[in-house]
C-alpha cells in the first residue's frame, strides 16, 4: 500500500529538500520531517519525507537465529520497545 | 551484503522457519495486512519456501482495493466537468466504477493526470487557475498526511483552487474487524511496515493486549519478510503473543508525531465503508469543517443524476479482502475478471490480492507445474 | 530561397510545390542525400541478393529529444535492429515525415541529421522517403515511419520453433535504460548523466553472431514490453520453457534507483538497443565473446536457459533462491505510489 524508499538529503531550502538516490535526484517536501539535516538518509513516500533511516540498524538475521536456536532473547531484539 | 550471502542467509532463514514450525501440529495462517507485503512476497517467490502448515493469507491494505465502487463514481463524474483537473496516483485509472474508469473518462476527453506526489497538483494547480484541480486522496496512515500536508502548502502559497476528494482509510480498526469476525482465522499478522512509521509501533499493541495475537512490524526486503515469518512462526510455536519490530530503522514506538499532528489539523476519524468489509466504525477520514473549503464535495456537490446507481456482481473481492475466500475461489477470477478486463479491484491493483495470484500465484503460474 | 533554423514548418512545405521542393533541397537533402535519393524518383530502385527481410514501424514518442538521443535515432536504430533480429543484413530504409504546422526547422534539422549518422553507422541507405503537414494540433510535433528491407543471411534460419530445451539464453547488456530515461523525466526526477537511451543500431553485432554461431534460434529485440515481453514470446511460440536468474540480469544502479522510487519492474521496461539471443548450448561461450567484442555488447551475459518440464512459461529465479513465474506486461507503465 505504501511505497516508500531510502534515499540521502543532499540540499534543504525551507520546508523543501532535494534527495538522491543512485544517482537520481528528486525534490521531497519535509514538512513531515523538518527536523532532516543534509546528510541524514530519509524514508521517501509519494514526494515526502516521513522517517530518517537509522543506519546504525545492524542486519538482525543472525541474532534472530541464535534466539531461535536457545540463546537467550538480547535487548536489541526487542526492537524498540 | 553480496547475492551469494543474500541467497545463505534466505536459505538459513527458512530452514529455522520449518524448524519451528515442525514443532506446531496444527495449519498456521499468517496475514499480511499491507499490498506492497503482498507484491514483495509474490516478486520473491518467498510463498513456494514456505513449509507446509506455514500459509499466507493477504489482508485489506490495497488502498485500491478497498475504496468502494461510488467514491469511483464520484471521481469519475469530477473528471467529467469540464472546469475539473484531476490528479491521482497511477494506480487508480484502472480501478472500475459502478458504470466505467478513470482511465475511460480520460479516454474520453476528462482531464486526468498522473502524479507522483500530491504535491505535483499545487504546480497543476498554479498553472491552470481557471480550473478546480481535484486531488484523489486515498490511500492509509502512510499517505494521509501527505495530502494534508499538500493541503496545508496550498493554504500557505495562497492556491485557492486546490481541492480533495478524500477516502482515506486507517489500518487498527479493519484489523480489529477482521478479527472480530468469527469466519476469519488468523494466527498473526506482518504489520505493515510503512503504515507504523506514521503510526509507531504503538498503534498495533492492541493485537497482544486484546487479542492475544502475535504481530511483527516489518519492511519490504525478502530477508527482512522472512525474519519476520521465522519470528511469527516462533511465536506461535511457544504460544506467544507479542508484538515486535523488524523495521527498527525507520520505525519508532510513537511513530512520526509530526505526520500525525498534520493529519488530525485536516482530518478527523469517521465511520467509513470498505469495499468488501462493509461500513467499519471510525476506519477513515474526513475533511474537518474548517477546510470544507478544499473539499470538492462540499464546494461542487454533485447533482443526484451525476452519480450512477449501485450495481450487484459475482465478484467476491470482500471475501477475498476477509481472506476467507482465495481468489481462485471466485466464480469470475481469470475468466470474466483478469487484470486486462478487471471487474473487481483486487484484480485492477499491482498489489492487488486477485491480480498478484492471477500473475504470479495460481496453480497454472507454479513454474514447471503447469 | 534556403530555410533557416529560425523557420518554422508551414502547410505549404506539404503541398508539393514550390515551397515544399524548398525544404527538400535546403533541409532534406543535406542531411540525408546519397546519390540513390538524389534521383528523387517515385521509388528507389534497388539491387537485392536472395531472400528479403521487410520490416515497418511508426515512432510517435514524447519528448522528441531526450538524454542519448531523439525520435530519428529511434526511428532508424529501431528498423535496423528489426532487421538485424530477423538475421538480416539491413540495406535500405525508407523514411516518411508527418510534421505538424508550426514545428521549428531547426528541430528537424537535428533528428534529420541525427538519422544520417544512424544510417551511416548501420552501413543502410535512405533511398526514398516522404513529407506530409497537418495543421497545428493534428500531430505531437513530429511523427515518423520507416521501413527497411534487408539480405538475409545465407545459412541462417532464425526461428521460435527452433528454440529446444537445454539452450542457452544471452543479453547484450543492462536492461531499461531506455524507458528509465523517459519515465524520469516525465515523473520529475532528475537523472546523472550516466542515464540515457541505450538506443543503438545493433546489425553488426547480430552479423558477427551469425559468423561464429549460424544456428543461433532467436535474436530479439526486448523493446515494448521489455524482457518479460520477448521471453514470453518464445517460451510460448517454442513450447519450452525459459528459466532466467535473477542475480545475473545486468541493471544499472540510476535503473534501479527509477525503479524503486516509481515502483517499476525492469523486467518489463523497454529497451531500444539490446539484444535477446537463444543459442545452442556449445556455442554460448563463443557467441557471448562476439558480443562483449562489440561497442554496443560490452555488458552481455548469459541470463538463463530452455527447459522442458515448464513449457510456455517463464520462471525468474530470485535473489533468495526461489523460483516466480515472470508473466507478460499489462498496458502502460504508471507509477505506484500505494
Amino acid at each position: 500500500m505504501c511505497l516508500a524508499v531510502p534515499a540521502k538529503v543532499i540540499a534543504i531550502d525551507g520546508a523543501v529538500g532535494r534527495v538522491e538516490r543512485a544517482g537520481i535526484e528528486r525534490e521531497v517536501s519535509l514538512m513531515l520531517l523538518p527536523e532532516a539535516k543534509v546528510g541524514d538518509y530519509v524514508l521517501v513516500h509519494a514526494g515526502f519525507a516521513m522517517q530518517i533511516v537509522d543506519e546504525t540498524d545492524a542486519d538482525e538475521t543472525d541474532a534472530l537465529l541464535a534466539e531461535m536456536h536457545g540463546a537467550p532473547r538480547t535487548v536489541e531484539l526487542e526492537g524498540l520497545h | 551484503m553480496t547475492k551469494a550471502e543474500e541467497r545463505a542467509a534466505a536459505q538459513t532463514l527458512v530452514a529455522a522457519i520449518a524448524e519451528a514450525a515442525a514443532g506446531v501440529k496444527r495449519q498456521l495462517r499468517f496475514m499480511e495486512v499491507c499490498g506492497t507485503h503482498t507484491v514483495s512476497i509474490f516478486r520473491a517467490g518467498i510463498r513456494q519456501l514456505l513449509p507446509d502448515n506455514v500459509e499466507l493469507v493477504s489482508g485489506p491494505g490495497c488502498p485500491v482495493c478497498v475504496t468502494p465502487d461510488d467514491y469511483m463514481d464520484k471521481a469519475i463524474a469530477y473528471a467529467s466537468h469540464p472546469d475539473v483537473i484531476v490528479t491521482t496516483f497511477g494506480d487508480m485509472l484502472k480501478v472500475p466504477g459502478t458504470r466505467s474508469s478513470l482511465g475511460a473518462a480520460k479516454t474520453e476527453g476528462a482531464d486526468i493526470r498522473i502524479v507522483y506526489s500530491p504535491m505535483d497538483s499545487l504546480q497543476i494547480a498554479r498553472d491552470n487557475p481557471d480550473k478546480k484541480v481535484v486531488f484523489l486522496a486515498v490511500g492509509f496512515e502512510t499517505t494521509a498526511p501527505t495530502a494534508a500536508a499538500t493541503v496545508l502548502a496550498a493554504e500557505q502559497a495562497g492556491i485557492g483552487n486546490l481541492y480533495m476528494l478524500s477516502a482515506q482509510k486507517l489500518v487498527p480498526p479493519a484489523m480489529r474487524a477482521l478479527l472480530d469476525d468469527p469466519e476469519v482465522q488468523v494466527d498473526g499478522f506482518i504489520l505493515p511496515g510503512h503504515v507504523a512509521v506514521v503510526t509507531g509501533v504503538a498503534a498495533f499493541r492492541f493485537l497482544e493486549t486484546e487479542y492475544h495475537l502475535p504481530g511483527v512490524v516489518t519492511g519490504f526486503e525478502p530477508l527482512q519478510i522472512l525474519r519476520s515469518l521465522a519470528r511469527l512462526t516462533r511465536q506461535a510455536a511457544a504460544g506467544e503473543a507479542r508484538v515486535e519490530n523488524e523495521y527498527g530503522s525507520v520505525v519508532h514506538e510513537d511513530g512520526n508525531p509530526t505526520s500525525r499532528a498534520i493529519c488530525e489539523r485536516v482530518y478527523e476519524a469517521v465511520d467509513s465503508r470498505w469495499r468488501g468489509l462493509g461500513i467499519i466504525p471510525r476506519s477513515g477520514l474526513a475533511m474537518r469543517a474548517e477546510y470544507a473549503d478544499r473539499d470538492i464535495e462540499h464546494v461542487l456537490p454533485l447533482a443526484p443524476g451525476e452519480v450512477p446507481p449501485a450495481k450487484k456482481t459475482a465478484c467476491r473481492c470482500g471475501d477475498v479482502l476477509r481472506g476467507v475466500a482465495k481468489p481462485t475461489e471466485c466464480p469470475l477470477f481469470g475468466k470474466a475478471c483478469t487484470p486486462t478486463h478487471a471487474v473487481g479491484p483486487c484484480m485492477v491493483s499491482v498489489e492487488g490480492v486477485c491480480a498478484a495470484w492471477y500473475k504470479y500465484g495460481r496453480e497454472a503460474f507454479q513454474f514447471g507445474q503447469k | 530561397m534556403a530555410l533557416d533554423d529560425t523557420d518554422k514548418i508551414t502547410l505549404a512545405h506539404g503541398a508539393g510545390g514550390k515551397v515544399s521542393r524548398e525544404l527538400m533541397e535546403s533541409v532534406i537533402l543535406p542531411e540525408f542525400g546519397n546519390p540513390m535519393l538524389e534521383q528523387l524518383h517515385d521509388g528507389a530502385i534497388v539491387g537485392m541478393s536472395g531472400q528479403v527481410a521487410f520490416t515497418t514501424d511508426s515512432y510517435v514518442v514524447q519528448p522528441l529529444f531526450f538524454a542519448g538521443g531523439n525520435i530519428g535515432k529511434l526511428a532508424v536504430c529501431g528498423t535496423v535492429n528489426d532487421l538485424a533480429m530477423t538475421g538480416a543484413v539491413p540495406r535500405y530504409i525508407s523514411v516518411g515525415l508527418i510534421l505538424e504546422e508550426g514545428f521549428p526547422i531547426a528541430d528537424l534539422r537535428r533528428i534529420l541529421h541525427t538519422m544520417r549518422e544512424m544510417a551511416d553507422k548501420a552501413g543502410i541507405y535512405i533511398v526514398t522517403g516522404d513529407t506530409k503537414v497537418v495543421e497545428h494540433g493534428k500531430c505531437d510535433g513530429i511523427f515518423i515511419n520507416t521501413a527497411g528491407i534487408g539480405d538475409i543471411i545465407p545459412g541462417t534460419a532464425i526461428a521460435p520453433q527452433a528454440v529446444r530445451p537445454g539452450m542457452k539464453v544471452l543479453i547484450s547488456g543492462s536492461i531499461g535504460d531506455h524507458a528509465a530515461t523517459i519515465l524520469a523525466g516525465r515523473h520529475g526526477l532528475e537523472v546523472p548523466d550516466t542515464l540515457h537511451t541505450d538506443c543503438a543500431p545493433l546489425s553488426g553485432m547480430t552479423q558477427a553472431m551469425l559468423m561464429v554461431a549460424p544456428d543461433i534460434a532467436v535474436l530479439r529485440d526486448p523493446t515494448r514490453g521489455g524482457v518479460a515481453a520477448v521471453l514470453n514470446e518464445i517460451a510460448d511460440a517454442s513450447g519450452c520453457g525459459v528459466l532466467i536468474d535473477e542475480a545475473a540480469l545486468p541493471i544499472h544502479d540510476e535503473v534501479q534507483g527509477v525503479c524503486d522510487i516509481l515502483g517499476f519492474d525492469p523486467l518489463y521496461l523497454a529497451n531500444e538497443g539490446k539484444c535477446i539471443a537463444f543459442v545452442p548450448a556449445n556455442e554460448a561461450e563463443s557467441v557471448l565473446k562476439v558480443m562483449q567484442a562489440n561497442e554496443y555488447g560490452s555488458e552481455a551475459r548469459i541470463i538463463g536457459e530452455t527447459v522442458a518440464d515448464a513449457p510456455g512459461q517463464v520462471g525468474l529465479r530470485t535473489a533468495i533462491g526461489s523460483i516466480r513465474v515472470v508473466d507478460m506486461p499489462l498496458g502502460n507503465i504508471v507509477p505506484r505510489i500505494c
